[in-house]
């Protein structure tokens, strides 16, 4: 039986967290935690990666694992180096919607294209919370952020869908009401041989939820009916993408096999 | 199953009311009192309705509540 003291026992480094009250981060810990538990593998050998912005806390420093806490946009490039360096390791990459779409767009994209083994959480909460709730590539249209008051002019991006059509292994959309689906699919996505991406709607109610007028429950409850398996768009949850193609490591390895000999 | 206690750690807990929200039973409400951050904190309004689903830690963001099974 997982209970809240077991997991602060074994896979909390220190609390309490920086994250604001009613802030959705603290959920995908607690997911992310139950997963790897269910999974029963070795902390030892997980590794997780994150770059910059609220979402980046969640691993570095509060999940108890090996973590690195590397730059903006930078978390996928420096976990596909740790991947090929050690192939064995579980790496799992935790991004904020900016980190991984805005300026580290280009690293999702190549390293689904690529198909390198690692796991990407994505905690979407559709703007830069960090920095003060400015737009990002996920803000919807005509959303109000601090940088767009008068509303987003600009579209979002279907981040699943992109990662799905550049190659990834696994694909899934959650939000922190579907706590249990997020679990299950984080568990796949860790023992997915190929590129795994899990994007999770996340409240922040410190911005968006001041820009929307609603707070973390109301945020809950709104995730809880527009965010539906038999939605459209950004609204369709579910999994995607669940397959198995030859893996970069994998591939590299079997080359390196070829020219030695 | 039932409850034997439900322990809210009050330096943990941000007062988020997650946890009350989730609760199928209504065996938590929210507290008049305020902890160290001037937050109010959940109380346990009725133990004997719990049915030790555990959704209460399931969702809550900051491991604050935990319930003791019988
Ligand atoms: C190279 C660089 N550019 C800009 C910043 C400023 N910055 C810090 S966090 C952040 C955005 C964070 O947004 P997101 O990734 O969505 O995470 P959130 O805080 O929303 O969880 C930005 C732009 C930075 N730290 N480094
Ligand atoms: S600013 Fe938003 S995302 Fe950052 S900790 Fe606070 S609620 Fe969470
Ligand atoms: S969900 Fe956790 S942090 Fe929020 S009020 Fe309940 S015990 Fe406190
Ligand atoms: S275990 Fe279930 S019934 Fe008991 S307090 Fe928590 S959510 Fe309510
Ligand atoms: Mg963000």
């Amino acid at each position: 039986m997982i209970t809240a003291r077991y997991i602060k026992e074994n896979y909390v480094r220190r609390l309490p967290s920086a994250f604001c009250p009613g802030c959705g981060d603290g959920q995908i810990l607690n997911a992310i935690i139950r997963a790897i538990d269910h999974l029963k593998i070795d902390r030892k050998d997980i590794a997780a990666v994150s770059g910059i912005g609220c979402s980046a806390w969640i691993p570095s420093p509060y999940l108890r694992v090996d973590s690195l806490h590397t730059t903006h946009g930078r978390p996928i490039a420096f976990a596909t180096g740790l991947k090929v360096a050690n192939p064995r390791l579980k790496v799992i990459v935790v991004s904020g919607d900016g980190d991984a779409t805005g300026i580290g767009g280009n690293h999702l994209l190549h390293a689904a294209r690529s198909n390198v083994g690692i796991t990407v959480i994505m905690v979407n909460n559709g703007l830069y919370a960090m920095t003060g709730g400015q737009v990002a590539p996920t803000t919807p249209h005509e959303a109000k952020t601090t940088t767009t008051p008068y509303g987003n002019p600009a579209f979002s991006l279907d981040v699943s869908r992109v990662v799905a059509a550049a190659g990834a292994s696994y694909v899934a959309r959650w939000t922190t009401w579907h706590m249990n689906q997020l679990i299950r699919s984080i568990e796949k996505a860790i023992m997915k041989k190929g590129f795994s991406f899990i994007e999770v709607l996340s409240q922040c109610p410190t911005y968006e939820g001041r820009m929307l007028n609603m707070d973390h429950i109301e945020m809950l409850e709104w995730f809880r009916k527009n965010f539906r398996e038999d939605a459209e768009g950004i609204y369709k949850i579910g999994e995607f993408v669940d397959i198995e193609k030859p893996e970069l490591t994998e591939e590299l390895e079997k080359m390196i096999e070829r020219v030695r000999r | 199953m039932k409850a034997k206690d439900i322990v809210i750690d009050r330096n943990l807990c941000k007062g988020c009311s997650i946890c009350v929200h989730v609760c199928p039973k209504k065996t938590l409400g929210i507290s008049r009192e305020v902890n160290e951050y001037g937050l109010f904190y959940p109380e346990v309004v009725d133990l004997g309705s719990c049915i030790v689903c555990r959704l209460c830690e399931l969702y809550c963001p900051d491991f604050a509540i935990e319930v003791v099974q019988e």
